[in-house]
């Protein structure tokens, strides 16, 4: 069943937390780490629970606002959220804390908070809403089950519309350990340069993203959903391209009828590789865009392109600072967005204008 | 400090998983592999695990590695074998393993809503071979004792000194235990094609929000008594069709009041025979629910009702008391298993005889 996208709300390294705008001007960074620019949180939450939130929270809680007021929506049918690392600073400092103390004296705010549901609770609290409720922690497709999850809540009658958001922060020492994993590049580089650096690698991101969804289409959707498939260490790029082609089979579409991709491009030569295979290939007579550059890389970062993607079909531009090559010609009409995580998680989004 | 303990240390464990030669693997992972293992070679399927999925659960990933190394990855200059646990402190991480050794590719995710983790896979899995995505799915949850959880737990002051006492006027708390459950769910037309052993129908199941408190359950019970009804609802039962409850019944003053008094709202004065289990296994946390999914399955199969152990004094606010001697030869058609977890997230699972 088809659902319609009626709500965004979007913290970002950019400034999307706007509505009213959309990508004018590009933040540049020069190091590879980027973090949210954070909105004015006393305008979206009320004072007393803001003195309680961690920073997390707070860009969860308000990305979900900035969108249930955005979709005129108060009582969703259900609310899921995907994550990669959950309340990564929560967790931390209880942890630290537990290290530093031995132990000893410890209290349990922190604790308390670093559940990977704490944000999906939150916002049931907020809301005073008893529905669907549940958080998906799957590294790179967490964004993915989620939307996937209340998609079929409406399929199956469960729930009429739905708040699903995508989550994760990069704290000081996340990107440490990720730095150590090998995420990150060795040379610090500028944000905008990122497809050109050609080294091993990426720059670290962060962001909340939240989408209201509906059955119904009503005035003023940003765009339809038709699908969402996600997928699990493909054999190579053979296997991809043919996952592609039937998910787009599926939904009445083929390469021919995608004007537009959203591509997860990280900068990384090893797995930026697949994108350029398909953009010269299967999909080489689409328009072509990225956006890891503008939030970084993370667990995540698909809610992000799905944010790009939902922009681009309600307004009918597409920002210069995303193209890969030239603007489009013609009303775009069909989207795709494909990402993948280290190759092992694959994401997939097709969207439609309304 | 009294827990629930599985006694072989890892590297007993990895060798009964014939694993031994395996790298990084965490606590959760391993007891994940012999669980699900355990599950997939019950239901005929680990020569061919063609069409099934994977859908884990599990609340703080590989911290009980994080919490013995994290000094240590966050001190740069310092190599080690402490580096081959670096990536493992993701939820997602126990899951990938976990679906590697059984050679699952089909569809893998992994849930954290806190203590009802498991119930909510179990309950994804029936949705997803609902909606034709998947034939089949291993569904369930895997966690280990940490001293984080048991720190956070003690500082909510909600862990006991003595053996955990559910749903006895006089109980102190919670102990702490780890484990994973697993069950194997598939549509019936899936079974019957290839005369698969049936333990039971998972004919119902609900999620709802407590929405009342970030740890703590309503009073009254709401999000509990409405995720049973919910749950009666949906297999097109009644009350009075329910012949055992498998409680949540943690032992803490909060949970037991609040699930009591949720009981009493769902079957009035006919509460049928009611008892936890984590008298034998303790909290097990995110494996709770595929632990009691197991043990409600073998009530159902084997005619046997499990006693909820150290119960001695009847609660004061209550008018039934849990079953605390086993009860062998019982007609046991529906069974009701409840899961509830921080941020308010309660779901019941109901397995009917078939």
């Amino acid at each position: 069943m088809d659902v319609y996208i009626k709500g965004l709300g979007n913290i970002s390294p950019q400034n999307t937390a706007d509505n009213s705008q959309f990508l004018e001007e590009i933040v540049e960074y020069n190091q590879n780490n980027l973090q949210v620019i954070h909105p004015i949180y006393k305008d979206h939450i009320s004072p007393i629970r803001l003195r309680r939130m961690s920073r997390m929270i707070k860009m969860g809680i308000a990305a979900a606002s900035i969108c249930l007021d955005d979709a005129g929506l108060t009582d969703p049918g259900a609310i899921i959220t995907g994550t990669g690392f959950g309340c990564t600073g929560d967790t931390e400092k209880f942890l630290l804390a537990m290290i530093a103390n031995a132990e000893q004296h410890l209290t349990p705010t922190a604790f308390m908070q670093s559940t990977h549901n704490t944000i999906s609770g939150q916002i049931a609290i907020m809301l005073n809403c008893n529905n669907y409720n549940s958080t998906y922690v799957n590294r790179g497709t967490s964004f993915e089950a989620a939307f996937q999850d209340a998609m079929m809540l409406i399929e199956e009658g469960e729930a009429n519309d739905a708040l699903i958001g995508g989550f994760d922060e990069c704290t000081d020492n996340h990107y440490i350990i990720t730095s150590r994993l090998g995420y990150w590049k060795e040379r610090d580089i500028k944000n905008t340069d990122l497809y050109t650096a050609g080294s091993k690698g990426s720059i670290s991101g962060e962001g909340a993203s939240f989408f209201a969804i509906s059955k119904d289409s009503g005035n003023n959707s940003y765009a339809k959903i038709k699908a969402v498939s996600h997928f699990y260490k493909p054999d190579g790029f053979k296997d991809v391209e043919k996952r592609i082609l039937s998910f787009l089979e599926a939904n009445g579409h083929s390469p021919g009828s995608v004007d537009l991709v959203v591509n997860g491009l990280n900068g990384d030569e090893e797995g930026d590789r697949v994108y350029h295979q398909l953009m010269s290939g299967m999909l080489k007579n689409c328009t072509h865009t990225r956006y890891k550059h503008l939030c970084g890389e993370y667990d995540v970062s698909s809610a992000f392109a799905l944010w790009l993607a939902s922009k681009i079909l309600k307004t009918q531009t597409v920002p210069k600072s995303v193209r890969v090559e030239n603007a489009p010609e013609g009303q775009i009409k069909t989207v795709l967005v494909y990402n993948h995580f280290n190759f092992s998680y694959q994401g997939l989004f097709l969207l439609e204008s309304c | 400090m009294l827990v629930g303990e599985i006694k072989q240390t890892d590297e007993e464990l990895k060798e009964a998983a014939g694993a031994g030669n395996l790298k990084a693997l965490t606590r959760p992972t391993i007891l994940g592999m012999l669980a699900a293992r355990e599950a997939a070679a019950d239901a005929g399927l680990l020569e061919n695990m063609e069409g099934t999925g994977f859908i884990s659960a599990n609340t703080v990933g590989g911290m009980g590695h994080t919490e013995q190394y994290c000094l240590d990855y966050l001190d740069v200059e310092k190599e080690g074998d402490f580096m081959e646990y670096i990536g493992t402190h993701n939820c997602g991480d126990s899951t990938e393993r976990i679906a590697d050794y059984l050679n699952i590719k089909e569809y893998v995710t992994t849930i954290n809503t806190a203590c009802s983790s498991s119930a909510n896979a179990i309950m994804l899995g029936a949705r997803l071979i609902k909606n034709g995505i998947v034939q089949r799915v291993i569904a369930g949850g895997t966690d280990s004792l940490t001293r984080f959880t048991l720190n956070g737990f003690n500082s909510l002051m909600i862990l006991s000194k003595e053996q955990c006492k559910p749903f006895d006027e006089n109980r102190m708390g919670l102990n702490l235990g780890e484990g994973a459950g697993f069950v194997v769910l598939e549509s019936e037309e899936a079974a019957k094609q290839r005369g698969a052993k049936v333990y039971s129908e998972l004919r119902g199941f609900a999620n709802t929000c407590d929405a009342y408190h970030q740890t703590a359950s309503s009073p009254e019970g709401y999000g509990a008594s409405n995720a049973m009804n919910k749950a009666l609802k949906s297999a097109g039962l009644t009350a009075d069709d329910i012949d055992y409850v498998n409680l949540h019944g943690t032992a803490t003053k909060m949970n037991d009041l609040s699930e009591g008094n949720a009981i009493e709202t769902v079957f009035g004065d006919q509460v049928p025979d009611v008892s936890s289990t984590k008298g034998f296994t303790g909290h097990t946390l995110g494996a709770a629910g595929g632990i009691e999914a197991v043990f409600s399955n073998l009530s159902i199969s084997e005619n046997i009702l499990f006693p909820n152990l150290n119960f001695t004094e009847q609660m004061e606010e209550l008018n039934f008391s849990p079953l605390s001697d086993v009860k062998e030869g019982a007609e046991v058609n529906n069974v009701l298993s409840n899961s509830f977890g921080f941020g308010g997230n309660n779901s019941a699972l109901l397995f009917s005889k078939v």
